[in-house]
C-alpha cells in the first residue's frame, strides 16, 4: 500500500551491497561523541532507546541528514547516502511534536512531499487523501493542525512521512506529545500502521514500552555509545546495565484475551503447561501482556487470598544491579522479579530451586496486539 | 464572572508606585500633546477648501504613492536580505548586519548627500548611467523612491531578521526531510510562517518613507508635483502660511491613523 520512491539521480550516490539499513555513525560535537553501528532489514522496526543525552536524537538527525557525519556510512537499500543532502534522501519523519505545517490543511501537509518531489499539484493530492483515508482521517483533510487532536496529529505527520514514498522512516519519540490516558490505544494503532511499511524505520524512544510494543529490535545507546540490542524480550530479560535494567524492567508477553484472562502464546523457553494471566481491564482478542518487574512478589509458599497470578516457577538466575535485586525466573513463563537484598536473604533463593511468584492483576496491562 | 471575582487580582497587586506612574503620565502627555495642538489650531472653517488643493492633493499622492513603491522595493530587496542574514553562514555576516543599519543611525541628510555622490549626474554610478542609458536619477520621483528605500529599507529588514531568528526552524528541517529545496523551504514554509513579521516590518518601513525629509529633499530635491512630498510641502507651507502648514500636518496624521488602524484589524483578526 504504501508505495516506493523512484531512485534518484541527483544525489551523486553509488551501489553498495545489501537491502535495508546499513549505518556506522560517527559524530564529535564539543566533548560529545558518538560512534554506533547500526542495521536494519527492509520492514523491521528498530528503536533506539536510551536516557536524555545518550545521542539518540543525533543517530535520527544524523540518519536524516540534518546533522553532518564526521566518520562512517550509511547505506540504505544498496545505496550509499553517506553524502547524500537531506533533500535528496529517500526518508520521512516524524518528529516529536510531529511539526506540521500550521498554515497548510492536514491535506497539504501530506501532499507537500509528493509536490517537492515533482508529483503535479492534483496527483500529489490525490495520494495525500489516499493515505489520509487510509488512516482513518479523511473526515480531517481540510483542517488545520491545530484542530485535530493528539492521536490524529500523529497519524497525520505519519501520513506527511510516508506520502513521498520513503525507504526510511524515522519517528523521534512519536508518542512524547500524547497524553497518558490516550497513549495505549495509539500507540497500538501506530504498530499496525508500522506494520505495513515495507522500509527500514528506526525509532528514538525513552519509553520502554514504545521501544517494546512498536520495535522487532532494540538498540540501547549509553553516553554516544551501544550498550546493548537484541530483540525486546531479550533486552528486557536479560538487561546488561543497571541502566537498562531499571528502564526497560519490563516483563511483556504475546497471548489472546477472554475478557480479563490472557492466554499465553507458547514460546521457545517453556516447559510446562500454557501460562494465563489476570489483567487490570478485560479485552478480547490478541493481545500483549505487560507488568514491571517491580511488581512481582516471590514468595516460599503458595500465596492466599487476594486476586492475583500465581505461578511456580524455576529460579534460573540472581543478579544484582544498584539496590535491587533481579531475579530471573522460568517454568510456564519467563519472568523477571524485582526484589531487595533483604528479601533475597530472607527468602534463600538459590538457582534451580522452585518458589511462587504473584503479581496483582491490578499491575498488569493488556493492550491489543 | 461577577464583579467581586474580578476585583480579587486588583486588591492582590497594591498600589501602583508613584515613580513610575508620574513618568509615565508624563510621557503620554507629552507625546499626544503636539497633536492636540495641532487640532486646537487648525483653520476649520477654511479646512475643506485647502484639503481640496490642487497642490495639497498632488503633494498628498506623490507621498502615498512614493512610500507604497519605496516599501515593495524595500519588501523585494529586504526580504532575502534579511533571510540571508538570519539563515546563512557567510564571511563578513556581521560585518554586513551592521552595515545595514547605518542608515538607521546617520542623519538623512547625509545619506541624500551620499546618495547624490553615488546617483547623481556627476556621482561614482551616476555618471555611467547617464552617459550609457541616459538615466537621470536626481530631482525626479524615482529619486524621491530612492531616498526613501534607503532610509527605510532598514527598519524591514531587521524586524523581518528578527521574525526570521524567532521562527522555529525545525519547520524548514522537517520541509527538507520531504524532500523540499532551499527556495521551496523559503517560499512555502519560512515566507508564510513569518508573514506578521514581514508584515509589521514593512508598516514601519511604509511609515518611515512615508515621513522621509532629508535625503530626499537632498537627492530629491523640493519641485511641487514631482519630488515634492507631503513632509517637504509641510515644510514650505510653514515659511509662508502656517495655516496650509497645518492642515498638510493633519492630512498627514489622518492619513496614517487610517493606515495603521487598517492594518492593525486585519492581522489581528486575520
Amino acid at each position: 500500500m504504501i508505495g516506493t520512491r523512484p531512485p534518484h539521480t541527483l544525489s551523486g550516490k553509488h551501489p553498495v551491497p545489501g537491502a535495508g539499513l546499513d549505518a556506522e555513525l560517527r559524530l564529535k560535537r564539543g566533548r560529545f561523541t558518538l560512534e554506533v553501528h547500526l542495521s536494519c532489514p527492509p520492514g523491521r522496526v528498530l528503536a533506539l532507546l536510551g536516557p536524555n543525552g545518550a545521542g539518540k536524537s543525533s543517530v535520527l538527525r544524523a540518519l536524516a541528514g540534518l546533522v553532518p557525519l564526521t566518520g562512517g556510512h550509511l547505506w540504505l537499500d544498496g545505496w550509499d547516502h553517506t553524502a547524500t543532502a537531506v533533500e535528496y534522501r529517500p526518508i520521512g519523519m516524524v518528529f516529536q511534536d510531529y511539526l506540521l505545517f500550521p498554515h497548510m490543511s492536514a491535506l497539504d501537509n501530506v501532499a507537500f512531499g509528493p509536490r517537492c518531489q515533482g508529483s503535479g499539484r492534483a496527483a500529489s493530492r490525490e495520494r495525500a487523501r489516499e493515505l489520509l483515508e487510509h488512516m482513518d482521517l479523511a473526515e480531517h483533510a481540510a483542517s488545520r493542525p491545530r484542530q485535530l487532536s493528539g492521536g490524529q496529529a500523529q497519524r497525520v505527520a505519519l501520513a506527511r512521512a510516508l506520502a513521498a514514498g520513503p525507504r526510511m522512516l524515522l519517528l523521534d519519540e512519536p508518542m512524547a506529545a500524547l497524553d497518558v490516558s490516550t497513549r495505549a490505544a495509539v500507540r497500538s494503532r501506530l504498530r499496525h500502521l508500522l506494520e505495513e511499511f515495507d522500509g527500514v524505520t528506526v525509532l528514538v524512544t525513552h519509553d520502554p514500552l514504545d521501544a517494546m510494543v512498536l520495535a522487532d529490535h532494540i538498540v540501547v545507546l549509553e553516553g554516544g555509545r551501544l550498550v546493548q540490542e537484541g530483540t525486546p524480550a531479550e533486552v528486557a530479560r536479560r538487561p546488561r546495565t543497571t541502566y537498562v535494567a531499571r528502564l526497560v524492567g519490563l516483563n511483556l508477553f504475546r497471548g489472546r484475551a477472554e475478557g480479563d484472562t490472557v492466554t499465553l502464546t507458547r514460546d521457545g523457553a517453556q516447559v510446562g503447561p500454557v501460562a494465563t494471566v489476570r489483567v487490570r481491564e478485560p479485552y478480547q482478542g490478541p493481545a500483549l501482556v505487560a507488568f514491571p518487574p517491580r511488581a512481582v512478589a516471590l514468595y516460599r509458599e503458595r500465596p492466599q487470598g487476594s486476586p492475583r497470578n500465581v505461578w511456580r516457577l524455576r529460579v534460573e538466575g540472581v543478579e544484582r544491579f544498584g539496590d535491587q535485586v533481579r531475579v530471573l525466573l522460568e517454568g510456564a513463563l519467563s519472568l523477571a522479579a524485582d526484589i531487595t537484598p533483604a528479601a533475597l536473604t530472607e527468602l534463600e533463593i538459590a538457582r534451580g530451586e522452585w518458589i511462587w511468584a504473584g503479581v496483582k492483576a491490578a499491575e498488569v496491562e493488556c493492550y491489543r496486539f | 464572572m461577577s464583579r467581586r471575582d474580578r476585583r480579587v487580582p486588583r486588591t492582590r497587586s497594591g498600589r501602583m508606585p508613584w515613580v513610575l506612574v508620574l513618568p509615565a503620565l508624563a510621557g503620554l502627555l507629552f507625546l499626544v500633546s503636539p497633536f492636540a495642538g495641532l487640532l486646537l489650531r487648525a483653520p476649520w472653517p477654511t479646512m475643506g477648501r485647502r484639503i481640496t488643493e490642487p497642490e495639497v492633493l498632488a503633494a498628498l499622492w506623490l507621498s502615498l504613492s512614493t512610500a507604497t513603491v519605496a516599501t515593495l522595493v524595500s519588501l523585494f530587496l529586504g526580504v532575502p536580505l534579511a533571510w540571508m542574514l538570519a539563515r546563512t553562514e557567510f564571511p563578513g555576516r556581521r560585518l554586513a548586519r551592521a552595515l545595514v543599519t547605518i542608515p538607521l543611525v546617520i542623519p538623512p541628510v547625509v545619506g541624500g548627500v551620499a546618495l547624490l555622490l553615488v546617483l547623481g549626474r556627476n556621482g561614482v554610478v551616476g555618471q555611467y548611467l547617464h552617459s550609457w542609458f541616459a538615466i537621470t536619477l536626481p530631482f525626479t520621483p524615482t529619486a524621491v523612491v530612492i531616498a526613501q528605500v534607503f532610509v527605510a529599507m532598514p527598519f524591514l529588514v531587521i524586524s523581518v531578521e528578527g521574525a526570521l531568528r524567532g521562527a522555529d526552524r525545525r519547520y524548514e528541517e522537517a520541509a527538507a526531510t520531504l524532500g523540499a529545496s532551499r527556495v521551496t523551504i523559503f517560499t512555502r514554509v519560512t515566507l508564510p510562517m513569518v508573514l506578521p513579521g514581514i508584515g509589521a516590518g514593512a508598516v514601519l518601513c511604509w511609515a518611515r518613507a512615508l515621513g522621509e525629509f532629508g535625503a530626499t529633499i537632498t537627492f530629491a530635491g523640493n519641485f511641487p508635483g514631482t519630488t515634492q512630498t507631503m513632509p517637504l510641502a509641510v515644510y514650505v507651507a510653514m515659511q509662508r502660511d502656517p495655516e496650509a502648514a497645518i492642515v498638510l500636518s493633519l492630512v498627514l496624521l489622518l492619513v496614517c491613523l487610517a493606515v495603521l488602524a487598517a492594518l492593525r484589524e486585519r492581522w489581528t483578526n486575520p
